[in-house]
C-alpha cells in the first residue's frame, strides 16, 4: 500500500507521520509538496498536523488552496482514502471536503494531553480494528480544535454514523467533564459523507508504540492497511449495505 | 486606490470564548452594563478599482472565499470613498 504525507509550510507532523508509517509500520511512504500539481499513484494522503501558513486567518484557509489541494479533493472525490490529522482536520473541513469547522478552544488554552476517547463507529475503513463502544488513549495538541457545526449537520453525522471517535473520561462517559476544547457533541473525528475521510483532532502518529505512553493510535492506520487490502473500505459508504459494493457517487458537499 | 474596511465577526450562536472573556474582564473592571462581547478581525484592503461599486462586489467574493468563513462568522464590507484619488 502507498501512502502519501503532504508537507504544507508550517507543517510539523509530516516527518513523525512518516516515520510511523515507513519504519515501524513498513509501508511504502512518499512526501508531497504543497506545491505539487500532480500526485503519484497513492492509496492513502495524509494531510499531517502543524501550522500550516502560520494558521494566519483561520486555521487551514490558506493551506486549502495550495496547488496539491486540487488533486487532494479529486483524490476523495473518486474515493481515495484520505486522513486528516489535526491542522489536515481543520484543512480538511476549510476546503468542504468534510463539513463544519474547528475553531478556538473554550478554554482559551492551548490543550497539550492525552485524551480518552470513545470510539463510535467501527464499521469503517479507518476504525474496524477496534471494538465499538471501546475506550483508547490519543494525544492531542491544539488551540483550535473546538468542532462546531449547524444543528442539522450534527444531527446527519449522528443518524449517518459518521462521529468516529468522541472525547469521553476513562470509563467511555461523554460529557463536558471529559470534553478538553469544548467540541459540540464532545466530537472528535469526523467522516465524510462517502465514507472515504477521516478528519480528527487527536494524533494516532503519536500514539503508535509504548515507548511513548499508548499503541491505541496502531490500530489506526492498521485499518486503513487492512481495509486497502480487503477492499472492504468500499462498503463502509452509505447506502451499500450487505457487503454489496456502492457505486462511485459524485463528490462530497 | 480604493480602501476596503472588512469586518469578520463570530456568527450568533457560535461560542466565542475570547469575547466571553473580555466581557467579564470589562465587568470586573466596573463597566457592569457590558452585557456581550464579540470579538472578530478588522481588515484593511487597499486596492484598484474602477469605482466603489465595482470595489465592494469584488471585496465581498473575497470574503465568501478566503477571509471569513461563513459557517461560524459574518462579516460586513465598508468601501472608503474618500479614499478615492
Amino acid at each position: 500500500m502507498k501512502w502519501g504525507i503532504v508537507t504544507f509550510p508550517g507543517s510539523n507532523d509530516d516527518r513523525a507521520t512518516a516515520r510511523v508509517l515507513s519504519r515501524v509500520l513498513g509501508q511504502e511512504t512518499c512526501m508531497l509538496w504543497h506545491k505539487d500539481y500532480r500526485l503519484p499513484e497513492l492509496d492513502c494522503i495524509i494531510l499531517p498536523g502543524g501550522f500550516s501558513y502560520g494558521d494566519y486567518l483561520r486555521c487551514g484557509s490558506m493551506a486549502r488552496f495550495s496547488p496539491i489541494m486540487g488533486p487532494v479533493r479529486e483524490f476523495c472525490e473518486a474515493g481515495g482514502l484520505v486522513l486528516g490529522i489535526c491542522n489536515g482536520f481543520q484543512i480538511l473541513c476549510e476546503a468542504g471536503i468534510l463539513p463544519g469547522a474547528l475553531i478556538r478552544n473554550r478554554s482559551l488554552l492551548f490543550v497539550c494531553q492525552r485524551v480518552h476517547l470513545k470510539v463510535e463507529n467501527t464499521d469503517t475503513p479507518f476504525t474496524h480494528r477496534y471494538r465499538a463502544g471501546e475506550v483508547i488513549r490519543l494525544p492531542i495538541k491544539h488551540g483550535e480544535g473546538a468542532y462546531v457545526a449547524s444543528e442539522e449537520v450534527l444531527e446527519a453525522l449522528e443518524r449517518e454514523g459518521r462521529i468516529l471517535l468522541r472525547y469521553a473520561d476513562a470509563d467511555g462517559q461523554v460529557g463536558p467533564h471529559s470534553n478538553p476544547n469544548g467540541s459540540m457533541r464532545s466530537i472528535a473525528a469526523v467522516l465524510n459523507e462517502r465514507g472515504n475521510v477521516l478528519g480528527l483532532m487527536p494524533h494516532p502518529e503519536y500514539a503508535v508504540e509504548t515507548l511513548t505512553g499508548s499503541e491505541d493510535g496502531r490500530r489506526l492506520f492498521l485499518s486503513i492497511i487492512e481495509a486497502h487490502a480487503s477492499g472492504a473500505w468500499r462498503r463502509a459508504g452509505r447506502g451499500s449495505q450487505n457487503g454489496v459494493q456502492a457505486p462511485p457517487e459524485a463528490g462530497n458537499r | 486606490m480604493i480602501k476596503a474596511k472588512v469586518y469578520v465577526t463570530p456568527r450568533k450562536g457560535v461560542l466565542d470564548p475570547q469575547g466571553k472573556a473580555v466581557a467579564q474582564s470589562l465587568r470586573s473592571l466596573g463597566y457592569e452594563e457590558v452585557r456581550d462581547v464579540r470579538l472578530g478581525k478588522f481588515i484593511e484592503l487597499s486596492l484598484v478599482a474602477v469605482d466603489g461599486k465595482e470595489a465592494f462586489s469584488r471585496v465581498t467574493e473575497m470574503c465568501q472565499k478566503l477571509l471569513a468563513n461563513q459557517l461560524i462568522e459574518d462579516f460586513r464590507v465598508e468601501i472608503d470613498t474618500e479614499e478615492l484619488e
